[in-house]
C-alpha cells in the first residue's frame, strides 16, 4: 500500500454507531447547562447594567423577561443552574476518588437528574408564591 | 476543535448482501463495516445472513464463518479467541469489545459490527493502532530503578503492595477503552486516553518503581492527562471488568498530593 493512500484512509464512525450509556448523557448534559449559563450570565449583565443606566432600561429588562418567552429562558436557566450545581457535587466526589463502580455513577447520575428537576419546580413554585 | 460528522471520504453507503444458505433454520443478520484500500469506494455496510445452529456461540465464530464459508475477503484481526490477546477488539452493538468473549446471544437483533470508533481505518475492521502504541511508549511502562538491585534476588514486593496492581495488571491493550472516549474521539493527538493512562497508574503505584516524580512530571499537562472529563464510557465498555476512569482519578488526587 502506497503512503498516499494511508492518507487517504477514512475514518471509523464514531458518534454516529456509538451506543448512548447513560454517563455519557449526563457528562454532555454538564458542558451543555455550562454553556447555557455562560450565556445567561450575560443576561444578568444586561439586568445589572440596566438597573444602573435607570428607570427606562430597566423596564426594558424587565419587560422582556417577564414575557412568555423570557419566562421561559429564565425557566431553562434556572435547570440549568441546578444540574450544574449538582452535578459538579458528583464531580466533587469523583475528584475524591469516589462514586467509580458503574452502577453508582449511573445512580448517581440519575440523582442529579431527578433532583435538578425537583430543585427548579422547587425554586418557581417559591418565587411565585412570594409574589402572592 | 471536534468534528462531529464524517469526513466525505469515510461516509458509509449501502453494500452487499449474502442471503443465508438453503434450509438455514434460525437466521441472524451481520451487519459489518467493509472499506479496502485496494480500490477508491468509499466505505460501505455488507451483510451476511448467518444459521446460528450451524455457527459458534460467540461473534467471532460468526466473523471467522464468514471469512471460510462465505466472502473470504473480509478482514479482521484475531488471535487468541479467549480474551486474552486483545486483537479482536470492535464496535459490536453499539459498544466496544472483544469479538471472541462477545455471546452472539448478547445481541437481541441484527449484530452490527464496524471497527473501533474514531480510528484511521486500514482494511474492513482493521483500526490503524500507530498513535496509540506510540502513547503507550512516551509513558515508559516498565520499572524504572535509580537504587542498585539486590544482589542475589529480585526486588521484592509485599503481598499488600501486590495488591494495588489487581485491577491493572490485567489490561490487555486493546484499545477498547480509548475509543470509547469522546475526549479521545476528539484529541488523540495530545489526550492519551484511558487505556495507557491506566497503564501510566499500573507503574505509579508499583512499590518498586523509583520515578514515580518524573512519572507525573510527564502526565503534568491540560491534554495528556486533564482531558478526561469522567464520561466513564471506557469503564463501562472494558471487556476485562477493569475500571480505567477509577485509575485516573487516582492520578489526579497523586497529582494534588505531592503539592502537598
Amino acid at each position: 500500500m502506497s503512503d498516499s493512500k494511508a492518507q487517504d484512509r477514512p475514518l471509523s464512525p464514531h458518534l454516529q454507531v456509538y451506543r448512548w450509556e447513560w454517563t455519557m448523557l449526563y457528562s454532555i448534559l454538564h458542558r451543555m447547562t455550562g454553556v447555557g449559563l455562560a450565556v445567561g450570565t450575560t443576561v444578568l449583565v444586561w439586568w445589572l447594567v440596566a438597573m444602573a443606566i435607570g428607570p427606562g432600561a430597566f423596564d426594558l429588562v424587565q419587560s422582556f423577561l417577564g414575557s412568555i418567552i423570557g419566562r421561559l429562558m429564565l425557566f431553562g436557566w434556572t435547570w440549568a443552574l441546578f444540574y450544574h450545581l449538582a452535578n459538579g457535587i458528583r464531580h466533587l466526589f469523583w475528584d475524591a476518588g469516589m462514586g467509580f463502580e458503574l452502577e453508582t455513577g449511573r445512580l448517581t447520575g440519575h440523582t442529579v437528574l431527578a433532583s435538578s428537576v425537583v430543585l427548579t419546580v422547587l425554586a418557581w413554585v417559591c418565587g411565585y408564591a412570594a409574589l402572592g | 476543535m471536534a468534528e462531529f460528522s464524517l469526513p466525505a471520504n469515510s461516509k458509509i453507503g449501502k453494500g452487499k448482501t449474502w442471503a443465508a444458505a438453503q434450509g438455514a433454520s434460525r437466521v441472524r443478520k451481520f451487519n459489518i463495516y467493509r472499506w479496502s484500500p485496494d480500490d477508491t469506494k468509499t466505505p460501505t455496510v455488507d451483510t451476511y445472513e448467518i444459521d446460528l445452529d450451524d455457527c459458534g456461540p460467540m461473534v467471532l465464530d460468526a466473523l471467522i464463518k464468514i471469512k471460510n464459508e462465505i466472502d473470504q475477503t473480509l478482514t479482521f484481526r484475531r488471535s487468541c479467541r479467549e480474551g486474552i490477546c486483545g486483537s479482536c477488539a470492535m464496535n459490536i452493538d453499539g459498544t466496544n469489545t472483544l469479538a471472541c468473549t462477545k455471546f452472539i446471544d448478547e445481541v437481541k437483533d441484527e449484530v452490527n459490527i464496524y471497527p473501533l470508533p474514531h480510528m484511521k481505518v486500514v482494511k474492513d475492521l482493521i483500526p490503524d493502532l500507530n498513535n496509540a502504541y506510540a502513547q503507550l511508549a512516551s509513558i515508559e511502562p516498565w520499572l524504572k530503578t535509580k537504587s542498585p538491585p539486590p544482589p542475589d534476588k529480585e526486588r521484592k514486593q509485599s503481598p499488600e503492595d501486590r495488591k494495588k496492581l489487581d485491577g491493572l495488571y490485567e489490561c490487555i491493550l486493546c484499545f477498547s477503552c480509548a475509543t470509547s472516549c469522546p475526549s479521545y474521539w476528539w484529541n488523540s493527538d495530545r489526550y492519551l486516553g484511558p487505556a495507557i493512562l491506566l497503564q501510566a497508574y499500573r507503574w505509579l503505584i508499583d512499590s518498586r518503581d523509583e520515578e514515580t516524580g518524573e512519572r507525573l512530571d510527564n502526565l503534568e499537562d491540560p491534554f495528556r492527562l486533564y482531558r478526561c472529563h469522567t464520561i466513564m464510557n471506557c469503564s463501562k465498555t472494558c471487556p476485562k471488568g477493569l475500571n480505567p476512569a477509577k485509575a485516573i482519578a487516582e492520578i489526579k488526587k497523586m497529582m494534588i498530593a505531592r503539592q502537598g
